[in-house]
């Protein structure tokens, strides 16, 4: 990792060093993002929505989408603030998923306990299997994820008994019934992943965020400080795993049914994807990431067979053109020329 | 018995041009080539509408699929990679934009073939009997055909002009620079070079067996296998593994049933890079 690059998928609250770029007539209140008043934008968005589009269950379809989409997402964009591209996310939402499904069918567990526990064990295994992967680096470690996905998918299809192969878990029990169903599901998401950015954004302003600083910087001058790096980084791997696994066992629940193929390598590659459009930097980066990606994929639904391919397009010229991702729009020009001039 | 091994030594003709594609792109750009399954893929469908279709020789349609797949290369290569890698080194960068290049080539592959299973009819017909074995001609021609291929590859390394400018790039990019070797343009050549070889191995593989527009990210996850084995940016240890991929394969379907064996193989995978995360015959990384 080169440190000079670093800077740009550092948290906005640890931008102290960069001030030095900025333009001498900004105000140091402009350089922070205000919290409280961010947090407080959030929650009345997310009232808002099912409040203008209740009516419309296809509408509070989407919205669900999107937030358990960010929510899955928010784990990656940790991955990321430690350095490393995870293409595994796709296969621990599928394990979030067959959990719930296996706890729900087989052991009739309410689901109120099966989220949690779908939560934990995807975070549990992430750390089992997170504790020898992350030896590994860069390209290294993308395509062994990648690989992770792609077994999680073989793992399902050859469950036997338990996940049921090729045919799925269909007619998954569910709490969120009626005619208030999809307002209940969106209103457990949403607050799941508020709660999950809250933790995110708290967690960077901890030491522990510091450590994960380091971490994306420079592992082994880390590790020579004495930080126990291993200890840290499956840390960052668990959470981004128990995110995954909440999101994919909230999405077995909001589909009544999980299959093998339910997240597959086009997942992981979108989750990373919608971190990355959203932008690196901040820890909204993957909703706004997911809202744009997500929303932009279904209006191009009219396009047919074209679809993927005008929206893949769309997609690499997004990233051409804002490398920083969709949030660095509001930043001001010359805040970013310095961070992509830095490597000639 | 025998059968399993003559399956495992055919496959790794073709699985040795995939690696060793992915391996060029690999150790002269630090690229990743997400893609590189769906250029695969690309390959086999040119060569399917080639000999297939047009009715075209069976080399002809080779040369397209090689060409075909090279031209995507050097699009990619000029239009994507190379603005990108001049304004950021970010590694996050390049590698997303690789999976978004994949994303691409797979819904374009969609679109222009459809979704149907292709093949195409028998390049030679035949038959072979090897003990109690059993080895259709045109198994044992695609993989002369890929040896051929692989060894032709190697003596460009070794012994010609661009081959040894390809070779000091990869030792050190800013050293041949100062050598005097065009870089831009190399690495440009170099990235035709390994798109071809993948467009070579799709064309090859329709030969024997049918090729689907989604296939390439199933052939991506086959190709990093690979190369992890072998370790990557490594000439030799994309042969070895490709070599190890194939027996493996071989061996894995003859035991085991359906899918069964690649999660075996991906598993194992993963114990194996707790022990080498660098490969077998990989240079120490990071």
């Amino acid at each position: 990792m080169n440190p000079p690059d670093a800077r740009d998928a550092r948290e906005p609250d640890a931008r102290e060093p960069d001030a030095r770029a900025l333009p001498p007539n900004a105000s140091p209140l402009e350089r922070r993002p205000n919290i409280l008043g961010v947090g407080v934008g959030l929650v009345l968005v997310a009232v808002l929505v099912p409040l203008l589009i209740g009516r419309s269950s296809y509408a509070m379809s989407l919205a669900i989408n999107v937030t358990l989409l960010a929510l899955i997402s928010s784990g990656v964009w940790l991955t990321f603030a430690i350095g490393r591209i995870n293409i595994a996310q796709g296969g621990f939402a599928l394990l979030g998923a067959y959990l719930t499904a296996v706890l729900e069918t087989r052991f009739a567990l309410p689901f109120w306990l099966v989220l949690p526990l779908s939560g934990l064990g995807a975070a549990l295994v992430g750390a089992l299997i997170g504790w020898p992967i992350l030896r590994l680096r860069g390209v290294y470690f993308s395509m062994l994820t990648l690989s992770l996905t792609e077994a999680a998918r073989l793992a399902a299809l050859n469950g036997g008994d338990l996940t049921h192969g090729a045919s799925g878990i269909p007619n998954l029990p569910t709490p969120f019934t009626g005619e208030n169903g999809y307002l209940g599901l969106y209103a457990v998401s949403v607050t799941l992943l508020l709660g999950g950015v809250l933790v995110l954004h708290r967690l960077t302003l901890t030491p522990i965020g510091g450590v994960f600083r380091a971490l994306q910087q420079d592992e082994h001058l880390a590790s020579s400080l004495g930080i126990p790096v291993a200890r840290y980084r499956t840390l960052a791997f668990a959470l981004c795993c128990g995110f995954g696994g909440l999101g994919g066992s909230l999405f077995a629940v909001f589909l009544q049914s999980v299959y093998p193929t339910s997240f597959t390598v086009t997942d992981s590659t979108n989750f990373m994807l919608y971190c990355f459009l959203g932008g690196l930097g901040q820890v909204l980066g993957p909703l706004v990431g997911s809202l744009g990606l997500f929303l932009g994929f279904q209006a191009l639904s009219g396009l047919g067979a074209y679809q993927s391919l005008i929206y893949a397009a769309l997609m690499i010229a997004a990233m051409m053109v804002l490398p920083n991702g969709l949030l660095s729009l509001r930043l001001p020009r010359r805040r970013d020329a310095p961070a992509l001039e830095a490597h000639p | 018995m025998t059968q399993v091994l003559l399956n495992g030594l055919m496959l790794s003709g073709t699985y040795t041009l995939i690696a060793l594609g992915l391996t060029l792109i690999f150790a002269l750009m630090n690229i990743t080539n997400f893609a590189h399954g769906q250029l695969y893929v690309f390959g086999g469908f040119f060569t399917y509408y080639i000999f297939g279709s047009f009715k075209l020789p069976f080399p002809i349609a080779l040369l397209g699929s090689a060409l075909g797949a090279a031209l995507l290369g050097v699009v990619l290569e000029r239009f994507l990679f190379k603005p990108v890698l001049r304004r950021s080194a970010r590694e996050e960068s390049t590698l997303l934009l690789a999976v978004g290049s994949a994303l691409l080539l797979d819904s374009l592959a969609l679109v222009l073939f459809g979704e149907k299973q292709r093949g195409v009819p028998d390049v030679v017909s035949g038959i072979f009997r090897v003990g109690d074995a059993y080895l259709p001609a045109r198994r044992l021609l695609v993989f002369a055909v890929a040896v051929g291929l692989t060894a032709a590859f190697l003596l460009f390394m070794q012994y010609t002009r661009p081959g040894r400018a390809l070779r000091a790039i990869a030792q050190d990019r800013e050293a041949a620079s100062l050598q005097g070797v065009n870089v831009s343009n190399y690495a440009t050549l170099g990235f035709a070079l390994g798109a071809a070889l993948a467009g070579l191995a799709g064309g090859l593989l329709i030969a024997t067996e049918a090729v689907n527009a989604g296939a390439g990210t199933l052939a991506s996850i086959k190709a990093f296998t690979m190369v992890m084995i072998g370790g990557a940016g490594v000439v030799s240890g994309a042969i070895l593994g490709a070599v190890v991929l194939a027996f493996a394969e071989a061996i894995g379907y003859y035991l085991f049933p359906g899918s069964l064996p690649y999660l075996f193989i991906l598993l194992g995978l993963m114990v194996f890079l707790l022990f080498r995360p660098q490969g077998i015959l990989g240079r120490r990384w990071g």
